[in-house]
C-alpha cells in the first residue's frame, strides 16, 4: 500500500490546491457568519495553515483516521468531511455533524475517518494512540494522524502518547502544527526546544521539521511517515512551522497585543495558497475554475445549513447513551 | 425453569471468571493496565496473560492519562477495552479521558461514536495504605452524565455486572472494593449476567431500610444481623449501580419500612448517600417516618495508623448506632 | 555510562559509605519489623540503590530540597532525616514524622529540606518545579532534587515538569533511579529509549547516565548538575542505572517471578556497598567500626520508636487545614 515516490499527477496537484482553497474560503465564510452572529458558539480558524492540513491529508486513504483540535476545520475538510453538514453544525442546526451539540470545536465525520476535533488541548493524542492500537490489531495497514499545536506539545499527554506509540510500534503520526503561538503565548517562551521535532529523540522515533507553508514539502515528509507506519515500523513526529493569520479566536486581532505587524507581514508573504499556486503549477485559468467551483460548493453548503431545522428541545437527551 | 447450579467463589474469582469468559466470548475485548500481564499481581486478572497473550492482556507504562485515552480511542474504533487501574487513586491522573472524553464524545459528536469501555477501579481502605491509596471516589463520577457507575458488593453481582458492563456500549466505571476481594458467596454457574440499573434487596425486613454501597452493603448486612438480635427487623438494599440509580427500587423498600440509613465508604459531604437521600425525599417523602441518616467516612483523609483509620472509616458498629438513633 | 574518576578524598567517600550503610541497615531493620507485624502499612525498600541516595545527597546542602517516592527511605536518610522519628512513623507512633498519618510512603522532614516521599508516581516532579520556582523567586541559590523511577519517567508529569524547569531555568535536578523495573514491568518494555537521560534533549537540558552502583560516579555527576542549577542555568537530568535487590514491596520475591536469578546475581555482585569498600580498600577493622556505629544508631531509633506512644484519637481530625 505504500505511496510511490513518483511525482504527483497534475490532477492530484489540482485537487490539493482546490482543497486548500476550499478550506480558506470555508473559514473566511465561517468567520464572516460568526461576526454577523449566525454561528452558534466560538470558532478558531486555521487560515494560513492550509498547507499543513492538505499536505498531510493528501497522503491518506479514506479508511485512515485523523484527530484534530479546536482549530480543526482545515483537517476536517482535507480529510473529506461533508461541507454542508459541517456548516450546519456551525450554524447550530439539527442536520449538523454533531446535531448542534458539539459545534465548531467538535466537528467529526467518522464515516470519512475523521475521529473528531477535540477541544481539550492534548486530549486527542492518547485517543489517536488508541485508534492506532485498534489499527494494529486489525492489521490492515491503516494509519492514524493526530494534529496538534505547539502549545499541546507541552502537555503530559504528548509524552505518554509518544512513548506508548513508540513501545508498541503503532501506526500513528504525530503532526505538530507549530504556528508559533498558544493563544497569546509565544512558542519560544513555553517550549524548551527550538524544534519540537527534537523531542522525537526521547522516544527513539524519527522526528522532522518541515516548512508548513509549503504543501508539497509537507506532503513529502508525510509520505515517508505514512509509509513507515503502514509497514509496522511505528510512529513519527512531524513538526510543520506555520502561522495563523487570524487571531486565536473571537476578538483577538490579527496582530497587536502579542505579535507585531512586521512579523505578521513576513509570514503573510509566505501565504501557503500563493506558494501552492506556484509549486503546484496552477494557471490563472485553472484558478478561476477552482474559485468558481469552490464558491458554488460553499453556496450550496450555506443554503443547506440555513434551510436546515434547529434542534428540538427533546434532543438534549439524545445521543447520550448508546 | 431450568435449575441454576450454584457454587461458592470469591469476589475476586468472580471478577476473574467474568474477564476470562468475556475475553473468550468476544475477541474485541482486551485488557490494559500496569502489570496486568503478570498473573501474580492480582487474583482478579490471574491467568489472563498466559491464556490470551500479551497483545490482548497488555502491560502499560505508568501512563494513566495515556493508556486511558488510548482506550477511549480504541473504543471509538470498534474495540471493547477493559482497563485495570489497580487503585482508583491512580485513576485521578486520567480524569480528562474519562470525564471530558469518554463520557461526552457520543453526545458531543451527535451519536457518531459509542465508547464501550470498562474501567475497573479497585478502591477502599482498611489496609493502612494511607490517604492516597484508600479513597472511595465513585461519588465524583455520578456528576458525569454519560458514564455508567457500577459498584458490586458480592461475588454474584461482581461477576454478573462486570459481564454486563463489558457488553454495554457505554463507558462504565466499575468500582471494586478491595476489602471484598476475599469475600465468598454463591454465584450461578455458566453465563451469569445482572442488569445494570436495578437495585437488589439483599435481606428482607420491615422496620428499617439499610442502604449500603460497596463495602458498606456488607457492613449493612452485618448490622442487620446485630439488630436482629435486638428485635429489629432490618431490610438491606444495595443500589449496585449508582448511574443509573434505581430510585424506584430503593424507594419501594423505604415505603415499606418508613426509615432509612445510607452507608458508604466515601466521604460524607457530597457523597453517594447525599444523592440517594435527596432522591428518596423527592420520591417517597410521605413514606418517611424519620429523617434519613448517613453513615460515611469522616471528611478527613484516611490516615495510615490502624486506630486512626478506624475512626475515619464507616463500620458495622456505626451503622448499628445510626439505626438505633433513627429507631428511638 | 559515566563512571567515577575517583578524585574524591577518602574522607568524603568514607562519609558516603557510612550513609549507604545507615540506609542499608535501616531498611533491613524496617523489613524485619515489617515481618513481625510491627510496621503499620507497607514498605518499599531501596536496598541495592543506596549509592544513588548517598551520592546525590552528598552534593547537597542542608537548605537544598529533596523530594522522593514510595521508595524513599534512602533519600530521606541521606538528606539528614532524623532516624528515630522516621522509624516511629513506620511503627505508627505519634512521634513519627507524619504523626502516624503518612507512613513509609510519605516520610518527610521539612526541617532538613526533605519535602516528602510522594506515593502517587510522578506527583513529586511538578512539585519540585514549584520548589525550584520559589527558590528562584526568592533569589536564593538553593537547589531542589527530585528522585523518581524508570517507571515514572513515562508519566506525563515528567514531561511537563522538565519543560517548566527548562523554560524558566529553575534550579532543579531530576534524578532517575533506573532500577530496571516498575513493579513487574521492565524498563526495556515500558520505555522507548535505552537511556532515559536521552530525554533531556527534548528540553534542551543536560542529560547524563551514570553507574548507579558507584557512589563516587553518582556524586560527581550530581555535583556538576547541582552547580549548574545553583548558577541559574536550569535543570539537568541524571539517570543512575541501578537495581533493587528486594522485591517491589513485601510479598514480591527477589527473583523468580519476572526477573531471573542470573540477572539478580549479576547485579548483586555489584552491591554498591562492596563497590565502595573496594574503592576505599577498607580493612575488616574499619568496616567493623562503621558497622558498630550504625548498629548503635539503629538500636537507639528502635528504642525511641518502641517506647513512643500511639496517637490519640483526636490526631485523626488534626492537620487538615492550616
Ligand atoms: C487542557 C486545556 N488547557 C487550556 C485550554 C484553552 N486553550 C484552547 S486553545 C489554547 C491554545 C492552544 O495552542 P496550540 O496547541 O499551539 O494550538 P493553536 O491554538 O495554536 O492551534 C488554549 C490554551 C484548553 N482548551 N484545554
Ligand atoms: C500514578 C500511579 N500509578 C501507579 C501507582 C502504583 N505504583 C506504585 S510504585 C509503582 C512502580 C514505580 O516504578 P518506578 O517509577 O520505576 O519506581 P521503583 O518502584 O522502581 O522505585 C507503581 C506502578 C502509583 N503509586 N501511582
Ligand atoms: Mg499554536
Ligand atoms: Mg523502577
Amino acid at each position: 500500500m505504500s505511496e510511490d515516490k513518483a511525482p504527483l499527477s497534475d490532477e492530484r496537484m489540482q485537487t490539493m490546491y482546490r482543497d486548500m482553497l476550499r478550506i480558506r474560503r470555508f473559514e473566511e465564510t465561517a468567520f464572516e457568519l460568526f461576526e454577523q452572529g449566525e454561528v452558534v458558539g466560538g470558532i478558531h480558524v486555521s487560515i494560513g495553515q492550509e498547507g499543513c492540513s492538505v499536505g498531510a491529508c493528501s497522503t491518506l486513504n479514506e479508511d485512515d483516521a485523523i484527530l484534530t483540535t479546536h482549530r480543526g476545520h482545515g483537517h476536517s475538510i482535507a480529510k473529506g468531511t461533508r461541507l454542508p453538514e459541517m456548516m450546519a453544525e456551525l450554524l447550530g442546526k439539527a442536520t449538523g455533524l454533531c446535531h448542534a451539540k458539539g459545534g465548531s470545536m467538535h466537528i467529526a465525520d467518522v464515516s470519512k475517518g475523521h475521529y473528531g476535533a477535540h477541544s481539550i488541548v492534548g486530549s486527542n493524542m492518547p485517543m489517536g494512540v488508541g485508534i492506532g492500537l485498534a489499527f494494529h490489531f486489525e492489521g490492515k495497514g491503516q494509519v492514524a494522524v493526530i494534529f496538534f499545536g505547539d502549545g499541546a506539545a507541552n502537555e503530559g499527554s504528548f509524552h505518554e502518547s509518544m512513548n506508548l506509540a513508540a513501545i508498541w510500534k503503532l501506526p500513528v503520526i504525530f503532526f505538530c502544527e507549530n504556528n508559533h503561538f498558544a493563544s497569546s503565548t509565544r512558542v519560544g517562551y513555553a517550549t524548551s526546544v527550538a524544534d519540537i521535532s527534537a523531542r522525537a529523540g526521547g522516544y527513539d522515533i524519527p522526528g522532522v521539521t518541515v516548512d508548513g507553508m509549503d504543501v508539497l514539502a509537507v506532503h513529502e515528509v508525510m509520505v515517508e511517515a505514512v509509509d513507515r507506519a503502514r509497514r509496522g515500523l511505528g510512529p513519527s513526529l512531524i513538526e510543520a512551522k506555520t502561522y495563523r493569520y487570524f487571531g486565536h479566536s473571537r476578538k483577538d486581532p490579527q496582530f497587536g497585543p502579542y505579535r507585531t505587524e512586521e512579523e505578521w507581514n513576513e509570514w503573510k508573504a509566505k501565504d501557503p495558497l500563493l506558494v501552492a499556486e506556484k509549486i503546484l503549477g496552477v494557471s490563472e485559468e485553472e484558478k478561476k475554475a477552482h474559485d468558481e467551483a469552490v464558491e458554488n460548493e460553499l453556496k450550496d453548503a450555506l443554503s443547506f445549513a440555513r434551510q436546515s431545522p434547529e434542534p428540538e428541545p427533546d434532543d438534549v437527551y439524545e445521543d447520550l447513551y448508546a | 425453569m431450568p435449575e441454576v447450579k450454584m457454587r461458592t467463589i470469591s469476589y475476586s474469582t468472580a471478577i476473574n471468571e467474568a474477564l476470562h469468559e468475556e475475553m473468550a466470548r468476544d475477541e474485541k475485548v482486551f485488557l490494559m493496565g500496569e502489570d496486568v500481564a503478570l498473573s501474580a499481581i492480582s487474583p482478579a486478572t490471574a491467568g489472563l496473560g498466559d491464556r490470551f497473550g500479551h497483545e490482548r492482556v497488555r502491560n502499560t507504562p505508568i501512563s494513566e492519562l495515556g493508556f486511558t485515552g488510548a482506550a477511549v480511542g480504541a473504543a471509538m474504533a470498534g474495540y471493547r477495552p477493559v482497563l485495570d487501574m489497580r487503585r482508583i487513586d491512580f485513576m485521578m491522573l486520567a480524569i480528562d479521558p474519562i470525564a471530558n472524553q469518554a463520557a461526552k464524545l457520543r453526545y458531543m459528536l451527535g451519536g457518531q461514536v459509542s465508547i464501550p469501555l470498562v474501567i475497573r477501579a479497585p478502591e477502599g481502605g482498611g489496609s493502612q495504605n494511607g490517604p492516597t491509596h484508600s479513597q472511595c471516589l465513585e461519588a465524583w463520577f455520578i456528576q458525569v452524565p454519560g458514564l455508567r457507575v457500577i459498584v458490586p458488593s458480592d461475588p454474584a453481582d461482581a461477576k454478573g455486572l462486570l459481564k454486563s458492563a463489558i457488553r454495554e456500549d457505554n463507558p462504565v466505571l466499575f468500582v471494586e472494593y478491595r476489602a471484598l476481594y476475599s469475600l465468598e458467596g454463591p454465584v450461578p454457574e455458566g453465563d451469569h449476567t445482572e442488569p445494570i440499573g436495578k437495585a437488589a434487596v439483599k435481606r428482607e425486613g420491615s422496620d428499617i431500610t439499610l442502604i449500603g454501597i460497596g463495602s458498606q452493603a456488607r457492613s449493612c448486612l452485618e448490622a442487620a444481623e446485630l439488630l436482629a438480635g435486638e428485635g429489629v427487623d432490618a431490610e438491606v438494599v444495595d443500589p449496585r449501580t449508582i448511574n443509573p440509580l434505581d430510585v424506584e427500587g430503593i424507594a419501594d423498600s423505604v415505603r415499606k419500612t418508613g426509615r432509612c440509613i445510607v452507608a458508604e465508604e466515601g466521604h460524607k459531604s457530597g457523597g453517594v448517600g447525599a444523592e440517594i437521600a435527596a432522591s428518596l425525599q423527592e420520591a417517597a417523602f410521605g413514606a418517611l417516618k424519620t429523617p434519613i441518616n448517613r453513615v460515611a467516612a469522616l471528611d478527613v483523609p484516611v490516615p495510615v495508623h490502624t486506630k486512626l483509620e478506624a475512626i475515619v472509616l464507616p463500620s458495622t458498629e456505626k451503622i448499628v448506632a445510626a439505626a438505633k438513633k433513627v429507631l428511638s | 555510562m559515566a563512571r567515577s574518576t575517583s578524585r574524591l578524598s577518602r574522607k568524603r567517600l568514607g562519609e558516603m559509605y557510612r550513609t549507604m550503610l545507615r540506609i542499608r541497615r535501616f531498611e533491613e531493620t524496617a523489613d524485619d519489623l515489617y515481618m513481625v507485624g510491627k510496621v503499620v502499612g507497607g514498605v518499599h525498600v531501596s536496598i541495592g540503590q543506596e549509592a544513588c541516595s548517598a551520592g546525590v545527597c552528598a552534593a547537597l546542602r542542608e537548605d537544598d530540597a529533596v523530594l522522593t517516592t514510595h521508595r524513599g527511605h534512602g533519600h530521606s536518610i541521606a538528606k539528614g532525616t532524623r532516624l528515630p522519628e522516621m522509624l516511629a512513623e513506620l511503627m505508627g507512633k505519634v512521634t513519627g514524622l507524619c504523626r502516624s498519618k503518612g507512613g513509609s510512603m510519605h516520610i518527610a522532614d521539612v526541617s532538613k529540606g526533605h519535602y516528602g516521599a510522594h506515593s502517587i508516581v510522578g506527583a513529586n516532579m511538578p512539585m519540585a518545579a514549584g520548589i525550584g520556582l520559589a527558590y528562584q523567586l526568592e533569589g536564593k541559590d538553593q537547589v531542589a532534587v527530585v528522585f523518581f523511577g524508570d517507571g515514572a519517567s513515562n508519566n506525563g508529569a515528567f514531561h511537563e515538569a522538565m519543560n517548566l524547569c527548562a523554560i524558566w531555568k529553575l534550579p532543579v535536578v531530576f534524578f532517575c533511579e533506573n532500577n530496571q523495573y516498575a513493579v513487574s514491568v521492565p524498563a526495556e518494555y515500558s520505555t522507548s529509549v535505552d537511556d532515559i537521560s536521552v530525554r533531556s534533549k527534548g528540553y534542551d537540558a543536560p542529560g547524563l547516565t551514570v553507574d548507579g552502583m558507584d557512589v563516587a560516579a553518582v556524586y560527581e555527576a550530581s555535583r556538576e548538575a547541582v552547580a549548574h542549577a545553583r548558577r541559574g542555568l536550569g535543570p539537568s537530568l541524571i539517570e543512575g542505572k541501578t537495581y533493587r535487590f528486594f522485591g517491589h514491596s513485601r510479598g514480591d520475591p527477589h527473583y523468580g517471578m519476572y526477573r531471573t536469578k542470573e540477572e539478580w546475581e549479576g547485579w548483586k555482585g555489584r552491591d554498591p556497598l562492596i563497590v565502595c569498600e573496594k574503592m576505599l580498600k577498607m580493612t575488616a577493622k574499619q568496616k567493623k567500626a562503621h558497622a558498630d556505629a550504625v548498629e548503635a544508631e539503629i538500636k537507639e531509633a528502635i528504642e525511641f520508636a518502641e517506647s513512643s506512644p500511639e496517637p490519640e484519637e483526636s490526631v485523626a481530625l488534626e492537620d487538615i487545614f492550616a
